[in-house]
């Protein structure tokens, strides 16, 4: 398999001609859109004859024409015990066409996505699949119906093998005996046909990074034979080239004439890979149809969240010279990052960029003392840090990669988990106290944007994004001196992505110190003082954010010949 | 040019490693049972002298731990599952006595044996459905069964030792095919089955998933409820069959019989590495954790010793056990971690 050449492989920099420059896309023909008013009236009858409307038949700059369709859900509803979580979606989904669902963080675009998997069952409305009615009841009746889902959340058993989770649930069998070999050797496929040959078959998932652990959520959606496969934001842990690869298999897909519902935060990818979007908000569809390569952002953006907003990165302040208030010194641990050495100063934002596997995220942790370091020292404010719960007390906070492994209590309230690091503060003589608790992260909730706002209900029943802002806000409410962040806005949307930054930066103006960790480029450039390239576990570059560009530190992170495997035997890069 | 953009995991050293740790267990469980062997070898040399008494003492061991360790084959699936029976041992009583009394016994051999397997079964069962349907939590639901049905038990054997006056039943005990007790062959059945059921077919991976992530198994299309269901019935199952055996080897059953097996059991699995919570565990480290308390038992018999101290001993066996697992468990996937 050839894998592009660093230039190539980060096209979304260098968008295609079609991609929206303001005036063409001002020019464009009115796309098919809804208000709200409209939905009720004539939505669904809109989108019925949405086929036969002289309108611009959507994606046709993607190259095919598009296919019949195959599913169809009109003024879909679907309820949770004090939300309307669906209140009435329409959505068209063609053969062999990539349909991106875009929508703020609780908009509902899983809850959807997970009543058409049969997870959860609609209250009201209609589905027809390949022209007939569909209801699925279970996971399994829509997985044979044709529908495959990548969820948002990693769904996989740790304990399990790589094969046995990409064939979980529909495992092939000779009565009832697994058939082991035949598994393997079908996993092996369809790993070479995601890219990634070298993940062995019977590795437990365990012990897979996220992004390796995402690949066999792929390879598992791949395993079925499905006519649809739904992506919840698969993007979200995934590196730049990983995100290319993903592409290719979608393309792969879609001209196989597989249709794939595709939702991610990220809007030029849907200018790459999407046919058509549909948006929703607040459980509606607000928007259906529109063609992903030339709809202005700004539209796509008002029709998610009702307003317009600067995708903008806060201006950055001049950087003051100060000492540092955490320091490394040639930190290493076998396999995953060697010799690693950083300053950060008061009131300095550090951002780490790296492809995933560099050994970036294993560095954050062992900083904060979560790992063990085989060699080297970290030392807050003069003072060494040896394990969690002293890089707590000196004032360390730390939002990790995993949410839902390493930060949150699931099923104990939102108010609970945003004071987890922080309640003996509201304590008063040994007792709790829950009001000043709660009054506390609903400031942070506010701050934050959080969808519902109500803090006392539980994590579990928050959508992906909003879980996150639960996990970053913990820190907020401390008195942290420095905050490790290790992809902060993973899966949050763009008006709480932008509202994020500017906690942050406030935070840093604060004093507080911060590391940062993500895969997107722009948002450590945009973000940080000062950047650090890490490739293979190592440290190759710093230079001040003004004076790298993201095409040089793409071209850091991915040139070279070395491969991860030499730096995880652990010999000398 | 084909380049090699960071492949998320070197190969194969994982899987290694995870071989390893299993086989580290097992092994350390191996050291103990030998380094109890020389603590008798060396507390009574004169007994280990006589090679026939070696053998016969080898085999006592093996014919104490054949109806537990049926028993525990069972408990092992329901921990992986997530879950845990602690009415294990009365259903082994209601079984024993149900298959023990004049009407059962005047079926002959084949009713008695197929009576315990079938009340083991459906009690099982009625565990089952209360804690995967009726959501009852199964520390509850199976807490609430160890009481009633070891009154069950008790009313309808009045109380009284009910004496096998079947021959086949009683002849189970003494049997020795090939010179090895069939007590011990039934144990090896078991212990087989249950690996094979465990490692090698759908409801072993799904068992694993269940514990491990039941979210993920709902999404993947298992229906949990219904395996957790029948994880509950398997041990119901494993618990006929360990009636018989006992009732073999007693030549009679009585509601106390069986006493606190649902407490050597969850010990034996637990110290053969099976996690309390859920989603991981293996067959062999279980038969390990059960041999290994037939032993400590065994080295008390011969050594004359009170059997207050030799449950003192135990208690501090699962304690050190379950430590020494602890300390590997976080040095592997660190303290922040899970
Ligand atoms: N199991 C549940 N119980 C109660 N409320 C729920 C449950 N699942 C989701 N919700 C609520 O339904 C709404 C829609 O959530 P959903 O997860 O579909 O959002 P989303 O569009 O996927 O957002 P994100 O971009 O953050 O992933 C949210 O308000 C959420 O809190
Ligand atoms: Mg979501």
């Amino acid at each position: 398999m050839t894998i592009p050449t660093p230039r190539d492989g980060h096209a979304p920099a260098d968008p295609p001609p079609t991609t929206a420059s303001s005036a063409t896309a001002e020019s464009a023909p009115p796309a098919e859109t809804m208000t709200r008013s409209d939905t009720t009236e004539n939505g669904g009858l809109a989108l019925k004859t949405g086929g036969d409307v002289p309108a611009p038949p959507a994606g046709d700059d993607g190259g095919d024409g598009p296919g019949d369709v195959v599913l169809r859900l009109t003024d879909v509803v679907k309820t949770f015990p004090g939300v309307r979580a669906l209140d009435g979606v329409q959505l068209e989904v063609r053969a062999g066409e990539v349909h991106c669902l875009l929508g703020q963080n609780g908009a509902g675009k899983s809850t959807l996505i997970k009543t058409l998997a049969g997870v959860h069952h609609a209250d009201g409305g209609e589905i027809t699949w390949l022209g007939q009615p569909f209801a699925p009841a279970t996971p399994q009746a829509a997985m044979r119906a044709g529908i495959a889902t990548i969820y948002q959340e990693l769904d996989l058993v740790d304990d399990l093998s790589v094969a046995e989770n990409a064939f979980l649930g529909h495992e092939d069998t000779r009565f009832g005996f697994t058939r082991r070999r035949s598994t393997a050797q079908k996993t092996r496929e369809i790993l070479s046909r995601l890219g990634h040959p070298e993940i062995p078959p019977r590795t437990a998932v365990r012990d897979l990074p996220a992004a390796g652990k995402q690949i066999v959520s792929m390879a598992r959606a791949l395993s079925h034979d499905a006519k649809l496969i739904v992506m919840d934001e698969p993007s979200a842990v995934l590196a730049h080239d990983e995100v290319e690869n993903l592409f290719r298999i979608i393309q792969g897909l879609t001209s196989q004439g597989i249709a794939v519902i595709y939702i991610s935060h990220r809007l030029e990818e849907i200018r790459e890979i999407g046919d058509r979007v549909t948006v929703l908000k607040d459980g509606r569809t607000t928007a259906a149809n529109l063609p992903a390569r030339t709809t202005p952002t700004r539209d796509l953006v008002s029709r998610m969240t009702g307003r317009t907003i600067e995708y903008v990165f806060p201006p950055r302040r001049p950087a003051e010279k100060r000492e540092p208030l955490l320091v490394v010194e040639g930190l290493s641990r076998k396999g995953e990052f060697a010799d690693a050495s950083l300053t950060v100063a008061p009131g300095e934002i550090v951002g780490i960029a790296g492809l995933v596997g560099s050994g970036r995220s294993e560095l954050l942790e062992t900083i904060f003392g979560a790992r063990r370091a085989d060699s080297g020292t970290v030392t807050l404010d003069g003072q060494r840090i040896t394990g969690v719960g002293r890089a707590v007390r000196k004032g360390m906070g730390m939002a990790p990669e995993e949410r839902k492994s390493q930060a949150l209590l699931l099923d104990e309230p939102i108010y609970k988990n945003m004071t987890l690091a922080s309640f003996s503060g509201f304590a008063k003589v040994g007792f709790t106290d829950a009001g000043g608790e709660r009054k506390a992260a609903e400031k942070t909730a506010d701050l934050l944007e959080l969808r519902p706002r109500d803090v006392t209900r539980p994590v579990r029943t928050l959508s992906g994004g909003n879980q996150q802002k639960v996990v970053v806000g913990r820190w907020l409410l401390d008195d942290t001196k420095l905050l490790l962040l290790d992809e902060p806005t993973r899966g949050v949307d763009v008006g709480a992505r932008a509202e994020l930054y500017q906690v942050i930066q406030d935070l840093a103006e604060r004093g507080v110190g911060v590391l940062l960790v993500s895969s997107e480029v722009p948002e450590v450039l945009g973000l940080a003082d000062r950047v650090l390239v890490m490739r293979e576990g190592r440290i190759i570059r710093e230079a001040p954010a003004p004076e790298i560009d993201e095409d040089t530190v793409l071209d850091l992170v991915m040139s070279g010949s070395l491969t991860t495997e030499s730096i995880l035997e652990g010999e000398p890069a | 040019m084909t380049t090699q953009t960071a492949p998320p995991e070197a190969p194969t050293k994982p899987e290694r490693r995870k071989l390893d740790e299993n086989a580290l267990r097992n092994l350390g469980l191996v050291g103990v049972l030998i380094l109890l062997i020389i603590v008798g070898i060396i507390t009574k040399p004169d007994l280990y002298s006589d090679p026939t008494w070696v053998k016969n003492n080898f085999l006592t061991i093996l014919q104490q731990a054949s109806a537990i360790g049926v028993v525990t084959v069972g408990m092992t699936f329901v921990i992986i599952g997530g879950g845990i029976d602690l009415s294990v041992g009365a259903i082994v009583a209601i079984a024993g006595v149900w298959s023990t009394t004049l009407a059962t016994q005047s079926y002959g051999a084949g009713g008695m044996i197929f009576t315990a397997i079938i009340v083991g079964t459906v009690v099982g069962l009625i565990n089952g459905v209360l804690i995967a349907y009726g959501k009852l939590v199964s520390f509850i639901a199976t807490l609430a069964m160890m009481v009633a049905a070891r009154g069950l038990a008790a009313q309808i054997s009045g109380k009284q030792t009910q004496i096998s006056t079947n021959s086949t039943i009683n002849d189970i005990a003494s049997t020795r095919p090939l010179g090895i007790p069939l007590l011990v062959w039934i144990l090896a059945v078991v212990v087989i089955a249950g690996w094979v059921l465990l490692n090698r077919t759908t409801f072993g991976r799904r068992t694993v998933a269940v514990g491990g992530n039941p979210e993920a198994a709902r999404l993947a299309g298992i229906n949990v409820k219904r395996h957790t269901m029948l994880l509950f019935a398997l041990s119901g199952l494993c618990c006929g069959i360990a009636a018989i055996m006992l009732t073999s080897q007693a030549t009679s059953a009585q509601a106390a019989m069986a006493n606190l097996y649902e407490l050597d059991a969850i010990a034996a699995a637990i110290i053969g590495g099976t996690l309390l919570s859920g989603g991981r565990g293996t067959i062999v480290g279980a038969l390990f954790g059960v041999l290994v308390f037939s032993t400590i038992t065994n080295l008390f018999a011969i050594n004359n010793l009170p059997t207050e101290v030799q449950n003192m001993v135990k208690g501090g066996i699962i304690v050190a056990a379950v430590l020494i697992q602890q300390f590997r468990f976080q040095s592997l996937t660190q303290l922040f971690k899970r």
